[in-house]
């Protein structure tokens, strides 16, 4: 990575004191609402902001400027942002001379992406990006970048995660406080699962699963010595599912039915396993699929902790028994490790996390006496460490910060006449990933509990869609029926849906295209086509 | 920032020249009553419940809306002081309802603690109240326009903090309440159902729906937790009673939310006692879903965990964690993989 580390540099309670916010990819009121109130107490105090999204959303309407660009174009806005920088003479000399490497090569890659060359394809005026550019690198020293799944999910999504590196690194906005890059994690506790080395490549700490000397250290904390050979991501594990290279698989609270792209090859695939085990708080879809249903108990019911976006680890305390005979996860995966013949005997969560901190160093300073009343930000590599507050100060975790230069890739599925609307998908303020938590309940369920897709007045004008009507949206893999929800937005000639809803799941319709790095897929942009439903 | 000094009952102490006299009182430990106050609002000053003595200054100032200078000298409870309190009380008490004991916030509700601080056995002014109930097909929030004391914390942290703008005061004089434009339902409005003005109102007027007639205040153990719902982490209080989650709560001044909370996190623990939650292991015999055992499933599972690990290796299993676990769930399940099994076939919903 460019600055060495995965995770919002800056804390929350930073971002009021931001004075230009530059969003992109994002929507904080409806994806992280308590963060929306502290950008909210910054446009309060005055602060400018910068919005950089296909759908128009609250933040773009407070916005100075504001960049309705279209899916998947990321990387050409931002570098027609450095070629302004650039030409106009903004970058930061000092810091990109003292704290980085590999510069030379960006200049050379952004000299001919001027504004005006890449407007149209873009889709936002170059006067727009030409503003932008000249807000973001010189109005102010508290400068912060916030990004989400509009920049991640998609076939680019970690050039576009260095690219956004490599402005900031531009222009010095990184490593001082109300001063970043930040990506809003999604699930409450996605930044904790990376921590905790649940990816096939990293061990807790982001170390490397297949470095000798660090596969020895854990070899030996936990007794036994680790394999060679290297794992499959989860796209790759349903693909040789599908092959029959994999036998069996065990889903601890997931529903990759539903969140994964492609659903109708997702079933196929999970119907082949010999043994798939679900564990999870309610029957999901892929549930419906196993052979062993085990139930896990809610965050309510057990002991332990959550990372949040600004690295924060909290403690989570059991308020309630476990509901009927549902019991905690961690005491579930004991027990099977148990019978085959491998101990793992904790008394508590609490004796989990000592063994975590001392196999890793951002956590080697956390426990659960640390953070009885307030969690610590990590890193926090000692017990008397206050924990750290922002990343990169004075220096980059990986030493220098790197620049990279990286050309814009189109996405994996072109418009054309048959398909010729771009399909984007993502999450409402009113409910929580595939929904099975918030659609049952009873509050929330009465503000939206139907599947829409927001179309624009102009898209929707010409194929005579009415505001509310039920309209079939069809790509290649699949098709679904929604409620129209027709104004201004959606962009013209794309049209959004939200991932909650089994009934009309919209990964029946999008594409098992990935990130070849971090296997992300592209949810934000496939091809597809709207149709009225006969009669 | 610079330091002043300043005396507050006789004490003197040095506090940043931006603090209000309220701030300044609270760091020592000087109790001063407020109601239409919240730290997460501009101050106001309107209730006048907070007033104190401040030397050279012929009437009394709203502490939580005047800031300190240099040498100023603060009494924060004289006669005085009692004295104006305990009218302003009053007023407010002379068309509240009494129906204290089936109030659903008896026990947590700044009025009743007030009246019972200075006293105020009965209002001079009494007047029947009027309103009650307001009919609204929301299923989350609650408003007792009877109840409402006009303070606009509810109003205030609606427009200023969520800037929603949902709701405000409507009607005049006598008829004043709150609510949205032309007291619809505030599904109509541009309500996004938050609860923030529920856990603005220091008094029962606004209160969660789904609670009522559920618990006493003094009943509820409230637990500190995170809540489950985004990446935020927002600090919660589940509100236990019966070993039932009744509901959540924030508080003022917790980190990194400050006491504010989105509908899920507010509202959103409905799932934790809903009847679809999975109670018991399940095995699929002859094509069905049957509820077994513990003992039954977690010996299945090894078996055949085994079998498939010995006969296919260990690269043919696959483990997945969850963005949704513990920590230390997602740390052991890692473990499970690499060190039971023997794979490094790990991962997780990070990317959705
Ligand atoms: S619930 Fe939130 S948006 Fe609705 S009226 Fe209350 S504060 Fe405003
Ligand atoms: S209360 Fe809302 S913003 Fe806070 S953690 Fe929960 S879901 Fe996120």
């Amino acid at each position: 990575m460019s600055f060495g580390s995965g995770a919002m540099t800056n804390s929350i309670r930073e971002i009021k004191d931001c004075e230009v916010l530059f969003l992109i990819g994002c929507n904080p009121t409806e994806a992280h609402p308590v963060i929306a109130l502290e950008m909210k107490k910054a446009l309060k105090r005055g602060a400018t902001f910068i919005v950089a999204d296909p759908r128009k959303i609250w933040f773009a309407k407070h916005a100075k400027v504001y960049l309705q660009h279209k899916p998947g174009t990321d990387i050409l806005l931002i570098s027609a942002m450095m070629n302004v920088i650039l030409s106009e003479g903004l970058e930061d000399k000092e810091f990109i001379k003292n704290r980085t490497e590999g510069f030379e090569e960006v200049r050379e890659l952004v000299k001919d992406i001027t504004p005006e060359k890449v407007a149209a394809e873009v889709g936002v005026n170059a006067a727009d990006i030409r503003e932008a550019a000249r807000i973001y690198a010189s109005q102010s020293e508290k400068t912060a970048i916030f990004y989400t799944l509009g920049i991640t999910e998609h076939t680019c999504g970690t050039d576009n995660v260095r690219t956004l590196a490599n402005l900031a690194m531009l222009t010095g906005h990184i490593g001082k406080p109300s001063t970043g890059v930040n990506p809003l994690r999604g699930q409450n506790n996605v930044q904790g699962a990376c921590d905790m080395g649940t990816s096939c490549d990293k061990l807790p700490g982001y170390q490397s699963a297949y470095d000798p000397v660090i596969k020895e250290k854990f070899g030996k904390a936990w007794g036994v010595k680790l394999t060679e050979t290297k794992g499959f991501s989860l796209p790759e594990m349903i693909d040789e599912a599908d092959e029959g290279g994999l036998k069996a698989m065990y889903i601890m609270g997931q529903d990759p039915v539903m969140s994964e792209p492609d659903q109708h090859a997702v079933k196929r695939a999970l119907g082949k396993l010999d043994l798939l085990i679900v564990q999870d708080i309610f029957l999901c879809e892929t549930a419906k699929l196993a052979h062993v249903v085990l139930p896990g108990a809610s965050f309510a019911e057990k002991d332990g902790t959550f990372t949040n976006s600004e690295r924060r680890v909290q403690r989570v305390r059991k308020a309630i028994e476990p509901i009927g005979n549902c019991k905690p996860d961690w005491e579930i995966i004991c027990e099977i490790a148990k019978r085959m013949d491998y101990p793992m005997n904790y008394a508590s969560p609490k004796e989990i996390l000592d063994e975590v901190a001392s196999l890793s160093a951002h956590y080697a300073g956390i426990n659960f006496e640390r953070i009885e009343h307030m969690g610590i930000q990590w890193p926090c590599p000692d017990t008397s460490h206050p924990g750290t507050q922002f990343l990169h100060k004075g220096k980059f975790t990986r030493g220098l910060g790197k620049f990279f230069a990286l050309p814009h890739r189109a996405p994996a599925e072109q418009t054309d006449e048959e398909y010729p609307l771009i399909l984007s998908s993502g999450r409402t303020l009113y409910h929580y990933n595939v929904g099975t938590m918030t659609r049952r309940s009873e509050s929330i369920a009465q503000k939206t509990n139907d599947c829409f897709v927001e179309i624009n007045n102009i898209d929707a004008g010409r194929r005579g869609i009415i505001n509310g009507e039920m309209v079939k949206i069809i790509t290649r893999r699949g098709e679904v029926d929604a409620r129209a929800e027709v104004s201004s937005k959606a962009k013209e000639g794309v049209i959004w849906m939200p991932m909650h809803f089994a009934e009309a799941s919209v990964n029946k319709l999008t594409i098992a295209a990935f990130d070849n790095i971090t296997q992300t897929a592209e949810y934000k942009v496939c091809s597809a086509r709207l149709e009225k439903l006969a009669g | 920032m610079a330091k002043i000094a300043i005396t507050i009952n006789d004490k003197t102490i040095k506090v940043e020249e931006d603090s209000t006299i309220l701030w300044a009182a609270n760091t020592i430990g000087a109790q001063i009553p407020t109601l239409c106050h919240d730290f997460r609002l501009k101050p106001v000053g309107a209730c006048r419940v907070c007033v104190v003595e401040v030397k050279g200054e012929e009437r009394l100032v709203s502490s939580c809306a005047t800031k300190v200078w240099a040498g100023m000298v603060v009494q924060t409870d004289t006669e005085r002081v009692h004295n104006a309190r305990k009218a302003v009380i009053e007023l407010l008490l002379s068309n509240h309802p009494t129906d204290c004991m089936t109030c659903e916030v008896c026990g947590n509700c700044t009025l009743q603690d007030l009246a019972h601080k200075y006293d105020v056995r009965e209002s001079r002014y009494y007047a029947k109240p009027t309103g009650g109930i307001k009919e609204d097909r929301n299923r989350a929030i609650q408003f007792d326009s009877s109840k409402c004391i006009l303070c606009g914390r509810c109003v205030r942290i609606c427009n200023e903090v969520q800037q929603d703008e949902a709701i405000n005061f409507i009607g005049r004089g006598f008829d004043m309440t709150i609510g949205p434009a032309f007291n619809d339902s505030l599904l109509d409005s541009s309500c996004v159902l938050c609860g923030q003005c529920v856990s603005a109102c220091p008094v029962g007027a606004l209160v969660e729906k789904q609670a009522a007639g559920k618990a006493r205040a003094w009943e509820l153990e409230k637990v500190h937790t995170v809540c489950g719902y985004c990446g935020v982490g927002c600090n919660i209080f589940l509100n236990v009673k019966d070993d039932k989650v009744v509901k959540v709560t924030s508080e003022v001044g917790t980190v990194p939310n400050d006491g504010n909370l989105c509908i899920k996190g507010r509202f959103g623990k409905d799932m934790v006692h809903h009847p679809d939650r999975l109670k018991e292991p399940m095995i699929r015999k002859n094509g069905n879903l049957e509820e077994v055992t513990w003992d039954e499933a977690f010996d299945y599972i090894a078996d055949k965990l085994q079998k498939i690990k010995d006969e296919d290796g260990p690269d043919s299993i696959g483990c997945i964690a969850s963005s949704r676990c513990t920590n230390e769930e997602d740390y052991l399940m890692q473990k499970f993989a690499r060190a039971v099994i023997g794979t490094n076939n790990i991962d997780e919903c990070a990317r959705t």
